[in-house]
């Protein structure tokens, strides 16, 4: 099994770290994993503004980099997401339907394509879990609070195997925490308003770190507590995973 | 003016806002406790999905067999094509009668066309008796909301609005009296009305009957009360067959308000001694939108609210942010196809979360609408020159890994050297509210060229 490792473009450039510890997760779990040096972004910021057209690209450069590998992974849902759902913009070629078959996000890597639940990671803090929601109702990592259907969240299953870690609930177990790319900006007063109910949500209920499978919400989210100066942290939960404290 | 403008003028009142999410949110969670309880309830939906999507694509069949079955049971039905015939027709069936005094219950369709003030032009007073509309009416606003009209309005400022209106006493915003106030005001409009206009929640193709949900029976002490009924409906609201309506009202109360049913579901089909009873069917744009195959779905809506009370941003910026007659997720689909330049900032007024597609009784790809719509907005209205720029530079970066790699360095760069006061100044709308990550020296992916550069060092 030959796996390309896709890191979005601005976990490359202000996150590396959940890129390493992506990386490092994977090879422990004796997965060949190769980092194609050629790539750079889904074309997601373009596609979501209304700039598909401008996406193209980007898309290609994508397909161009990951055609030959039999999984794609890539710790973010959204990005996965928009991969899967919107590359039907681009020339369905044999290549272009491969990839976006294959393109995994890392939880839903681990949990249904390796079959693996406990990777030995340990990480002693209270956390809560906010479900992003292209992860969440566009890949379906979970089920989400709207729908009739039996619960499910392959993000807790995993992080419930952490030796250590207390799974703290929210009030809103999955209301969205208002990054919305380009809508943070173009939305800034709304999106701020929801990413500090959110933070609110996870400091009354005794988080001490927040995790997400998307850096962008935790990216938004982090921006607010630091200005604020509050008691939280966030990390991806890759680096969860990672961790052996 | 945009809807991020008109939500940060409501967001100036955070007290405000927070009351307005919790309000709504609290609906939210009455909806999710009654639809737990309802075995097989995402098969519901999906029934709700197909019979919708098998009407509209056989829409003309259905209106037909409806306007024949209407006629039948000696009720009187008319056609508009737009509002303004729609406002003309009702006019002319009151003016028959000498038609003075008109009490009307919910209807979106009448808000859509401005009914009210083509009436109160022509010197025919119009009372709206559900009582959020009776509160917004006076207090000369638009619904913020399609089930709770008034919901952006405390008990306190009610209060205030009925003294001003109705010289009802100050009471510190008790409900109690206030209620029973607005019912004494209604019931004398009820008793001196000479005519009832209706909205329609579900129209039977097979029998000609027609059924309107309300909770406060308001829609039935008009039309029981006054000589002349006008029914008022989008092309839209037609069923196939009476058993649908097993589907439909138990889908809308719940999704609306957590209820297992509309407090009163009242079928009409025939005119009582004595009363005349209209039908208009209205059109205004419907079979425009019915024509685009991307957003066809978006007439399946049943208006039950439940996306406007689940979304984040809806909750946070209130329904009068959107500036349309139909706030929220759905009215974000529905508004671009009526001026797409008009409401050209509304599609954007998301996080593309999907909450209101799960929470949609009769699986409306919201979501998915809300993306297309922003393809086409790009493409076919006047974009700011900075984003149309910005894009095309982000198009270009990201399809070229050289590029891409020195626009991230310096971009790195700038956040690690530069003072927070400069990186968080003007343009930097982020930054108002939020702090950026500090720019780390590598990136992810020089520190892995170097990390395989070492492993073959190492192997040599």
């Amino acid at each position: 099994m030959k796996v390309g490792l896709f890191i979005p473009c601005y976990i490359n450039q202000l996150y590396p770290q959940v890129g390493k510890a992506t990386l490092e997760l994977l090879e422990k779990l004796k997965v060949e994993v190769v980092y194609p040096s050629g790539q750079t972004c889904c074309g997601q910021p373009m596609a979501n503004s209304g700039f598909e057209n401008e996406s193209e690209g980007a898309c290609i450069n994508f397909v161009n980099n990951f055609k030959d590998f039999d999984y794609i992974v890539t710790p973010s849902g959204s990005c996965a997401y928009h991969v899967k759902k919107h590359y039907n913009i681009i020339q369905q070629t044999d290549d272009v339907i491969k990839v976006r078959k294959n393109v995994y996000e890392l939880c839903d890597f681990i949990l249904n394509v390796l079959k693996i639940k406990n990777l030995g990671a340990s990480f002693p803090y209270k956390v809560g879990v906010h479900k992003s929601c292209h992860g969440l109702r566009g890949l379906r990592l979970g089920s989400s609070s709207e729908l009739v259907i039996e619960p499910y969240s392959y993000i807790e299953e995993l992080l419930k195997e952490v030796e250590g870690i207390e799974l703290m609930p929210l009030d809103r177990s999955d209301e969205c925490c208002g990054f919305g790319g380009t809508f943070a900006v173009t939305e800034d007063v709304v999106s701020a308003k929801m990413g500090k109910d959110k933070i609110q949500d996870h400091l009354r209920n005794g988080v001490e770190v927040i995790t997400a499978t998307d850096v962008s919400c935790l990216m938004h989210l982090e921006g607010l507590i630091t200005r604020n100066k509050q008691p939280l942290q966030v990390r991806h939960i890759a680096e969860i995973l990672n961790s052996t404290i | 003016m945009s809807h991020s403008k008109l939500a940060g003028i409501f967001n100036k009142d955070e007290k405000k806002v927070d009351w307005h999410d919790k309000a709504l949110w609290f609906v939210r969670h009455k909806r999710d406790l009654s639809v737990h309880q309802v075995k097989g309830w995402e098969e519901l939906r999906n029934l709700g999905h197909g019979i919708k999507a098998h009407t509209l694509s056989h829409l003309d069949v259905y209106l037909e067999q409806f306007e024949a079955n209407a006629l039948k049971n000696g009720v009187q039905v008319h056609w508009a094509a737009n509002g303004d015939e729609h406002n003309q027709i009702v006019h002319s069936i009151l003016k028959a009668d000498n038609a003075k005094k008109v009490v009307k219950s919910k209807s979106m369709l009448t808000e859509e066309c401005h009914l009210n003030p083509f009436l109160e032009a022509n010197d025919i007073e119009v009372i709206d008796t559900d009582l959020g509309e009776r509160i917004v009416q006076l207090a000369k606003e638009k619904p913020s909301h399609i089930v709770l009209p008034a919901i952006h309005k405390n008990k306190l400022e009610v209060d205030e609005l009925f003294q001003e209106h109705l010289g009802t006493e100050p009471c510190d915003g008790d409900p109690q009296y206030l209620t029973g106030e607005a019912r004494k005001h209604l019931r004398e409009k009820f008793i001196h009305a000479d005519a009832a206009i209706t909205g329609v929640n579900f129209a039977i193709a097979e029998n000609g009957g027609f059924v309107v949900c309300t909770n406060e029976g308001n829609a039935d002490m008009g039309a029981h009360l006054a000589p002349i009924h006008i029914a008022c409906m989008g092309v839209e609201k037609i069923i196939p067959k009476q058993e649908h309506l097993g589907v439909f009202l138990r889908l809308l109360a719940r999704s609306a308000t957590g209820q297992p049913i509309t407090t009163y579901s009242s079928h009409f089909r025939k005119p009582g001694k004595g009363v005349k009873m209209h039908i208009v069917i209205v059109d205004n744009g419907r079979s425009k939108q019915l024509s685009r195959p991307d957003f066809r779905a978006s007439l399946h809506c049943i208006r039950c609210g439940a996306c406007m009370n689940t979304c984040p941003i809806y909750r946070r910026s209130g329904g009068h942010s959107y500036d349309a007659t139909i706030p929220g997720p759905i009215g974000s689909i529905l508004s671009p196809g009526k001026d797409l330049t008009k409401y050209s900032t509304l599609p954007f007024a998301s996080t593309l979360c999907g909450s209101c597609s799960d929470v949609c009784p009769v699986k409306i790809d919201i979501h998915t609408q809300l993306y297309k719509w922003r393809q086409i907005i790009g493409k076919e209205t006047p974009q700011p020159f900075i984003k149309k720029k910005s894009m095309a530079a982000m198009g270009k970066i990201f399809s070229k890994p050289s590029l891409y790699g020195k626009v991230g360095a310096v971009a790195r760069w700038a956040l690690r050297t530069l003072p927070k006061s400069l990186i968080n100044a003007w343009p930097n709308i982020w930054g108002k509210t939020r702090d950026l990550p500090v720019g780390p020296k590598k990136s992810f992916d020089q520190w892995y060229k170097e990390r395989e550069n070492n492993k073959k060092t190492d192997q040599k």
